[in-house]
């Protein structure tokens, strides 16, 4: 038929959708918090603390202590003798118990606690309410359940909890990646430590909170807060038996040479650039919310985000027409308002990284496209950014960005795709669109990603496990593999 | 025909149904609400199609299409009235002066088990006593079949007859019988490139009508076409659409996939009958603050 000139389509502005703020009345938050050790909540020995703010505001929400080297040893020392004293010792079936009621305290408390998770971290309400808390609660359900299976999991091979294990968390979902590294390490009889990330405390404090109403023996888990000395601290510390990281490869580099020649177990989930992979038969218009998805889910700091698209040379002109006007759809603004879809770039200091990137994008000769909507002038946003006609050498298609900006290929043959999916230093995550099911298994076996995402992407479940090939990092988490690194045999 | 229908984009029905989620999880309030009861109170094609019908039935309910309800001032009317052909004669008279149009259901409403012939003779019927539009029914059967010539050519001669008369068509596929998002998709792009105005998803007769996925996979259907000519369609849900907050829900997937330009009832239409009073019910409750008995809302 022939082509005239068709006008764009155009949103939002006939039909604008009046504010819709989630209440923040309901949630409680102290001025000043403290460290979480042995059961209570302590000064820290440095009497230092530091403020964590709003990112989408930039202001105040509260003090948080800074822990020293000193408290980074009590809270070993605590963790050490509740293992020794009371959790090692207790029946399998009487650890569940704890393990379901914290899963239960979490369900009750989610509102409050997703309220906290977007003020603290700036992921949208939409996003803390629907997929960080019900998930972080469903990690605890799930490995409640396998406290007194161990035997049934690992059949003959007499499975045995470590010890103290030391595990050290990113800003990225704060409260859900504490119930990755607690609920497994507790339900194979482990006790823990914990350092959330220094811009996101909140709500990890709030778990400590939820811990101690669990009525969890004292010192099973510890909550320390700071900055990377603490972390660092940890992982040096000559009685931690564990070591459980999940941050920028860079700092996991770091943690594998400090623990070289020890005897602490180790695993690490590190940074990602994901392939993301448009076959001409993909059901076209669910391929590119999948994209969408992919890439701008929780701002794109997420370490599987889909940064990469690959789109087959055929259908290319059509998913990168029909993703420019997906862009126009998102609603980029206030965290808390319920029809934000981008919330705020967790830090001044990602925000300068993400803008670092997209000067560097340009420079390089990419074509860079935004969504024209308009942002909020305080606080720290990115529009949702598109960078066309890159290539495999470009930094932006090689390096980790960890913000709403994916890196546009296009590709001929499925050898082509594999080769270029592949040539990457990372392995974490991958997805797949194509209506042909021998394809899917084709591509899987080939690619070499921890996660490979068929017709969807950014799909999350306790019972399916997660982690990495090469710089991505090494050891699962999740599903009954999650069990494994907590474990000796 | 020289183009085959089956090499049409796939759909994945996971994919679908995470999007609908995603559309519902959108939270209009306060001034967008008004706008959007307005919008969808005049997007709605009141509808009768029952055995029993009467004319005096079918007078009321045109009334009621030109005065949705008095006690709130500057409501819009309706945008149609849809009855059956022996009725569109009682409509036109009822709603003369207004500009609520009269829809006629034709074809062997609501099976489509006839001949052409009859079809074309009950189109031809409704549109020589006044229908503005015809809602015209596909043959299922011969579409279950894999015969998506017969499907194609059943509404282009039905076209042709309301081209005539400059009325308008919209396609009925009964997507409850078609089953599944994929059939949805293939009947979409039939009819549309056959020459329907509107596509439409249910008769509202059998237990299975209009749901949202069905409806996006049409609205992606009229969204390509578009791009491919620069012509719009019209889309028309029926069926199971009894509350405001599942208009408001259709209207915003209707907004965030074809943009303002569909936001009129000359591209949108919601076929049902008690949708109207829940819609009149929730803008009196904006206006008053409170809900109000539904004793003060007519039942015509």
């Amino acid at each position: 038929m022939a082509k005239k000139d068709i006008k764009k389509l155009e949103f939002f502005s006939d039909w604008k959708y009046a504010p819709a703020p989630e209440s923040t009345d309901h949630i409680r938050l102290q001025k000043q918090y403290e460290l979480f050790i042995n059961g209570k909540f302590v000064k820290p020995g440095s009497g230092k603390y530091f403020d964590t703010i709003n990112p989408a505001t930039e202001e105040k929400i509260a003090s948080i202590a800074e822990a020293s080297e000193k408290d980074v040893d009590t809270a070993v020392k605590a963790a050490r003798s509740a293992y020794d004293k009371t959790w090692s010792k207790m029946p399998a079936k009487e650890r569940a118990k704890y393990i379901y009621r914290i899963a239960r305290l979490i369900q009750e408390r989610a509102r409050e606690l997703s309220v906290i998770e977007t003020m603290d971290g700036g992921k949208s309400i939409r996003e803390s309410r629907d997929i960080d808390v019900p998930l972080a609660a469903n990690h605890f359900f799930y490995y409640a359940g396998w406290a007194d299976k161990l035997e049934y999991a690992f059949p003959n091979r007499n499975p045995k909890s470590l010890g103290v294990a030391g595990q050290v968390i990113p800003w990225n979902f704060p409260l859900l990646m504490a119930a990755w590294k607690i609920a497994p390490a507790l339900a194979t009889g482990n006790t823990v430590v914990l350092k959330p990330a220094e811009t996101t405390s909140l709500t990890a404090l709030k778990l400590a909170e939820i811990i101690q109403e669990s009525g969890l023996p004292d010192g099973v888990v510890n909550i320390i807060t700071g900055h990377g000395p603490v972390g660092a601290a940890m992982v040096n510390h000559k009685d931690v038996d564990k070591i459980a990281f999940t941050g920028s490869t860079n700092v996991g580099k770091w943690i594998q040479k400090a623990v070289a020649g020890t005897d602490k177990k180790l695993t690490l989930e590190l940074g990602g650039k994901a392939a993301n992979i448009i076959f001409e038969d993909a059901p076209i218009n669910q391929a590119v919310e999948g994209i969408v998805n992919g890439i701008f889910f929780n701002q794109g700091h997420v370490c599987c985000a889909g940064s990469r698209l690959f789109v087959q040379e055929s259908v290319a002109d059509e998913v990168i027409r029909k993703l420019k006007e997906r862009l126009e759809t998102l609603i980029v603004g206030d965290p808390l308002d319920k029809n934000t879809d981008i919330g705020a770039i967790n830090s001044k200091m990602q925000l300068n990284k993400i803008n670092e990137y997209l000067k560097i994008g340009v420079n390089e000769g990419a074509e860079m496209y935004q969504s024209s909507c308009s942002i909020p002038k305080k606080g720290f946003f990115v529009r949702p950014t598109l960078f066309l006609n890159t290539s495999q050498s470009h930094r932006i298609s090689q390096e980790e960005i960890f913000g709403p900006v994916l890196a546009i290929q296009t590709f001929r043959t499925v050898e082509e795709v594999i080769e270029k999916a592949n040539n990457i230093p990372y392995g974490l995550s991958a997805g797949v669109w194509t209506d042909k099911g021998s394809r899917i298994f084709n591509m899987t076996t080939k690619l070499r990603a921890g996660v490979v995402w068929a017709n969807t992407y950014n799909k999350f479940d306790p019972t399916s496990p997660f982690g990495g090939y090469k710089e991505s990092g090494f050891g699962r988490e999740g599903g009954l593999h999650g069990l494994m690194p907590y474990l000796r045999f | 025909m020289a183009y085959d229908f089956r090499s049409n984009p796939t759909v994945d029905q996971v994919g679908i149904e995470e999007r609908v989620a995603r559309f519902n999880t959108r939270s209009i309030k306060k001034g967008s609400k008004v706008q959007a009861l307005k919008l969808a109170l005049n997007m709605i094609d009141l509808t009768t199609l029952e055995g029993k019908d009467t004319e005096g039935k079918v007078k009321q309910m045109c009334y009621k299409a030109m005065h949705p309800h008095d006690a709130l001032p500057d409501l819009p009317t309706t945008a149609a009235v849809c009855v059956y052909p022996t009725m569109v004669k009682t409509a036109k008279e009822a709603l003369k002066g207004s500009k609520v149009k009269v829809a006629s259901v034709s074809t062997a409403f609501p099976s489509g088990n006839s001949t052409r012939e009859i079809k074309l003779l009950d189109t031809k019927f409704a549109l020589e006593n006044g229908a503005d539009e015809i809602d015209m029914v596909i043959s299922r059967g011969e579409f279950l079949k894999g015969n998506d010539g017969f499907v194609f050519d059943e509404i282009a001669s039905i076209k042709e007859l309301c081209k005539k008369y400059e009325a308008r068509l919209k396609v009925i596929f009964e997507t409850g019988e078609i089953s599944t998002l994929d059939n949805v998709r293939r009947a979409s792009d039939i009819a549309i490139y056959a020459g329907a105005d509107f596509i439409k998803t249910s008769t509202g007769k059998i237990g299975v009508a209009a749901t949202m996925p069905v409806t996006l996979v049409m609205l992606d259907a009229i969204k390509d076409y578009y791009f491919k000519t620069g012509i719009m369609v019209g889309m028309k849900p029926a069926g199971g659409i009894s509350t405001a907050k599942s208009a408001i829900q259709y209207l915003v997937m209707l907004h965030e996939t074809l943009g303002n330009a569909w936001l009129d009832n000359k591209w949108f239409r919601f076929g049902a009958s008690s949708l109207a009073n829940d819609l009149i019910l929730q803008l009196e409750k904006e206006a008053r603050g409170v809900y109000f008995s539904k004793d003060y809302i007519s039942i015509d």
